[in-house]
């Protein structure tokens, strides 16, 4: 028996797919087991299947593999479009009552079991609970305690009412019931058995860490107008940033998202919007004004499959040039990619140090994967006294004297040693200034006059020279630091390549692999290059957008391993393309 | 905010490079009056401009401000006063800039009502990029790119303001400097989002929409009977294409602001040196 067990459920849009997966997932995360979750609606055949994934282990699990040991399909096409993924001895729980589910085969060597998931639904008090009577006979065939499922109802539906909440379970145990009754024999033959341990761990989506991580980083205002995959980020904050003293406003477009959270900065406030690539492209003239007129902003791309409305639910890390180089003319900005959904917390934390700390735009890079990945973690990775504030060069009323020139006028771009200027807030004494996207002089008032400008562009260069001596931007480092072979990757991919080198066993290449959540400033990997062999660059993309980059800082060929049909990478699928690569 | 704040306080002494005699001057004035007048001072005040001739009455000006990019500068405003309620937002830009590639936030922040003041300084024309018609340009007035005329009707922003909700909208005239500022001061004083159109002539590139025509043309509201609590009597002289008025045309004396209504009244400014105390109730959440 695999040490993980893989299960799924899958239907029609509408048919309550993704909260009946979450539910399972829950269930599990408070039985003490790891859990990582996906969301299929990778269709073989036509739009509107859907299907919630979860992969649980009692050790970590950080991706999906391409297995199913049991389905529950609340159509055929369920079944259909999972044929590949089971296997002898899989299970399929369906409802035979319905009439669409009447004529289904049950594949050879698997085992099919009938429970009649409305009826019994009808019986706990309601159709609608169908999916928790299939949930239940699930429990039932894993041998999984049922009570995990009950606390995770609770969870669910406690604000509904006692009465829900007990109809639920009701419909759970119902499903539990028939299953014992009618496949007895199935169930003592089914190889999995869902063992329980005493942990109680935290299950968090990306963009949930993300939102949890502002929240934690004193991020007081959010505006943003809704996209998939980043929606989730607001819909996380608002009322939870409110409890803080914060406030989320969903903006009339994506122009004025950026420009509100500007605004909010400019006045004082941790501020922060979030968006997919179509926002990112409508953001970035007013990128370029946040960046010259140095003002700390947290802009959050949650990538989804492009160029225009690309593949809206797929998965791709195609936005790298567009954070790095995107918007006319020339001025630094600050991109972190965190690697793992939790990494997405604290790069968050991070994302709001470095904007006030240097003034700046920060890109933080996330992607769809990461959005709608349930994951579990223990809860000290959230540990939030380790959560540090850094606010930077805010100048109060006794010390703007210091930053006045002759006339007291307060020198808000100073062009200092390290690049930052003092930032006094608007109501502070003497502190009145303004900023603009024209090129300015020290206090702000623009100018063109050519030494001037030459020095504006050298003091904002400054301020990442300054924070690459300052902080520390070194890459995540997995494997054997002593292989000739050398994998690089960025953003998402860590989990799943992590893995790989896990199922690549003993007689494959031995490889050194770093994860890079720094892409700008970033680490110089120039001796990690000189010193492998082979260096192999992984990503979601088509093109190689971080090969390129890192061509280019190391002037050496790196091999590339690619994928952009909409599908995230796959643990077994990596580990195979990766010994290719290396052979 | 010191009682004794002069309108000169919240002038630069960068020199205006409008061109002589551009409304731009009277409109600028009376906007420094009118902040002075309510005791505001150059360090609780902030201003957002746009950008056009009328965007750089940020540089002139003197008080924190932002000169942001075309069009946007009503959102960011919004997010200023949100962050600081403390601070006094005032929001200023041409005709181009609000009615045209900001028409939609104009629209917006109407609906919003959050409590600041916005000028708009209306010459009918495109005064920075040298002429070209704008989106209150008459149907006939022709310019380079409209060689015989737009051939479509100017927007009216009076009566989008009054469509989208608006709870101040009044109309103002750049010479006339005291009602002007005073004009501009009911705006800053209104508990919500105070409009002010102002007609602010350009003397280079309009040859038609100048002070002798709105000299001629203007009737000014406090010389009639109009009550600008009515909603009805605003509609009906709002939608008259032919009158030009100065005046408070509509003003909802149940006025909810933003603030209000959202409960939005912290300064957001001040945070811990770590996460909120309770941040840890964040994690258990998700147990
Ligand atoms: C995105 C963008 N498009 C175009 C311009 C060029 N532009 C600058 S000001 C302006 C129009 C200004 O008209 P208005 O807002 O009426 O201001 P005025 O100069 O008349 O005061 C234009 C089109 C720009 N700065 N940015
Ligand atoms: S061009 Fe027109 S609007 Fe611009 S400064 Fe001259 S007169 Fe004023
Ligand atoms: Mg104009």
């Amino acid at each position: 028996m695999p040490a993980d067990f893989n299960w799924a459920i899958g239907g029609e849009a509408g048919d309550g797919i993704n909260s009946t997966g979450k539910i399972f997932a829950r269930a599990l995360s408070r039985a003490g087991r790891h859990v990582f979750t996906s969301k299929d609606f990778a269709s073989r055949i036509r739009g509107g299947y859907t299907a919630y994934k979860v992969r649980t282990a009692i050790d970590p699990v950080e991706s999906t593999v391409d297995r199913l040991d049991v389905l529950i399909a609340l159509t055929q096409r369920t079944v259909d479009e999972n044929i590949d993924e089971l296997h002898e001895g899989s299970v399929i729980i369906y409802d035979g009552e319905r009439t669409s589910m009447q004529d289904l085969e049950i594949p050879d060597g698997m085992v099919g079991m009938d429970v009649p998931l409305k009826s019994l639904a009808e019986d706990a008090g309601g159709a609608i609970m169908r999916n928790i009577v299939a949930l239940g006979a699930a429990c039932e065939v894993t041998d999984f305690p049922i009570e995990h499922l009950g606390s995770s109802l609770e969870k669910r539906f406690s604000d509904k009412g006692e009465s829900i909440v007990e109809n639920n379970k009701t419909a759970a145990d119902l499903g539990a019931e028939f299953v014992r009754e009618s496949y007895e024999a199935e169930t003592t033959e089914f190889e999995y058995e869902l063992e329980t341990t005493d942990e109680n761990y935290v299950l968090i989506n990306g963009d949930e860490a993300i939102g949890m991580g502002a929240i934690a980083a004193g991020c007081r205002f959010y505006s943003g107008y809704p996209i998939t995959p980043a929606t989730d980020v607001m819909e996380y904050l608002t009322g939870r940033l409110e409890r803080y003293g914060g406030h989320v406003v969903q903006a009339e477009d994506e122009l004025s998202a950026i420009n509100m959270a500007l605004g909010a900065a400019r006045a004082g406030a941790r501020s922060m919007t979030a968006t997919s690539g179509p926002g990112i492209d409508l953001m970035a003239e007013t990128f370029g004004l946040v960046a010259q007129s140095e003002t700390p902003l947290v802009i959050c791309d949650v990538m989804r499959s492009g160029p225009s409305t690309g593949m809206p639910t797929k998965q791709e890390q195609g936005d790298l040039n567009m954070t790095l180089f995107g918007g006319h003319g020339e001025i630094p900005r600050f991109v972190i990619a965190p690697t793992t959904i939790a990494e997405c917390f604290w790069k968050t934390v991070e994302a709001f140090n470095y904007a006030e700390k240097y003034q700046t735009p920060v890109y933080l890079v996330s992607d769809l994967e990461m959005a709608v990945t349930e994951q579990t973690f223990p809860p000290e990775a959230f540990d939030m006294d380790e959560v540090d504030i850094d606010r930077g060069k805010i100048v109060d009323e006794d010390e703007v004297d210091e930053w006045l020139d002759d006339e007291g006028h307060f020198r808000a771009h100073a062009a200092t040693e390290d690049g930052v200027s003092p930032r006094a807030l608007p109501g502070t004494t003497d502190g009145a200034h303004m900023s603009t996207g024209l090129e300015h002089n020290e206090l702000g008032r623009r100018t063109e006059d050519t030494e001037i400008r030459v020095e504006q562009v050298h003091k904002r260069e400054r301020k990442v020279e300054t924070a690459k001596e300052r902080e520390d931007w070194s890459p995540r480092e997995f494997g054997n630091p002593d292989a000739d072979n050398l994998v690089v990757s960025w953003g998402s991919n860590e989990g799943t390549i992590s893995e790989a080198m896990d199922l690549m066993g003993e007689d494959a290449p031995d490889f050194r692999f770093l994860s890079v959540p720094y892409l700008f400033p970033r680490p110089d990997l120039s001796e990690a290059f000189e010193q492998a062999e082979q260096v192999v660059v992984v990503e979601c993309n088509a093109t190689g957008q971080f090969a390129d980059v890192l061509e280019h800082d190391t002037l050496e060929r790196v091999d590339r391993v690619n994928k952009y049909n909409g599908v995230g990478f796959k643990a077994d699928e990596l580990a195979a393309e990766i010994t290719e690569v290396l052979q | 905010m010191s009682s004794d704040v002069r309108f000169i306080d919240f002038k630069s002494d960068k020199q205006p490079t409008w061109c002589p005699g551009c409304g731009d001057f009277g409109t600028m004035n009376g906007m420094m009056k009118a902040l002075a007048n309510t005791g505001n001072d150059p360090d609780n005040t902030f201003v957002v401009a746009g950008i056009g001739c009328s965007g750089k009455i940020g540089t002139y000006m003197h008080s924190y401000a932002l000169h942001g990019v075309h069009g946007r500068a009503l959102p960011v405003g919004t997010g200023v006063k949100m962050a600081n309620p403390d601070l006094e937002v005032m929001v200023a830009g041409g005709d181009g800039d609000g009615y045209s590639i900001g028409s939609g936030h104009f629209i917006h922040a109407v609906r919003r009502n959050v409590d600041m003041s916005y000028i708009v300084m209306d010459n009918r024309i495109y005064g920075l990029t040298k002429g070209q018609a704008s989106p209150t340009s008459r149907e006939d007035f022709e310019t380079a790119t409209t060689p015989e005329g737009p051939k479509q009707p100017p927007v009216n922003p009076l009566a989008l303001a009054l469509s989208a909700g608006g709870t101040f909208i009044a109309q103002s005239f750049a010479s006339d400097a005291q009602r002007h500022a005073e004009l501009v001061q009911k705006a800053i004083e209104h508990d919500g989002f105070g409009f002010v159109n102002v007609f602010s002539p350009c003397v280079t590139f309009n040859d038609t929409d100048t002070y002798d025509y709105f000299r001629d043309n203007l009737t000014d509201l406090a010389e009639t009977d109009h009550d600008p609590n009515d909603f009805d009597e605003a509609k009906d002289r709002i939608m008259d294409a032919d009158a030009e008025y100065q005046g408070i045309l509509y003003q909802d004396e149940d006025s909810v602001p933003y603030h209000e209504s959202h409960g939005v009244t912290e300064n957001m400014t001040e945070i811990p040196d770590g996460a909120p105390e309770d941040a840890t109730d964040l994690v258990r959440e998700f147990y």
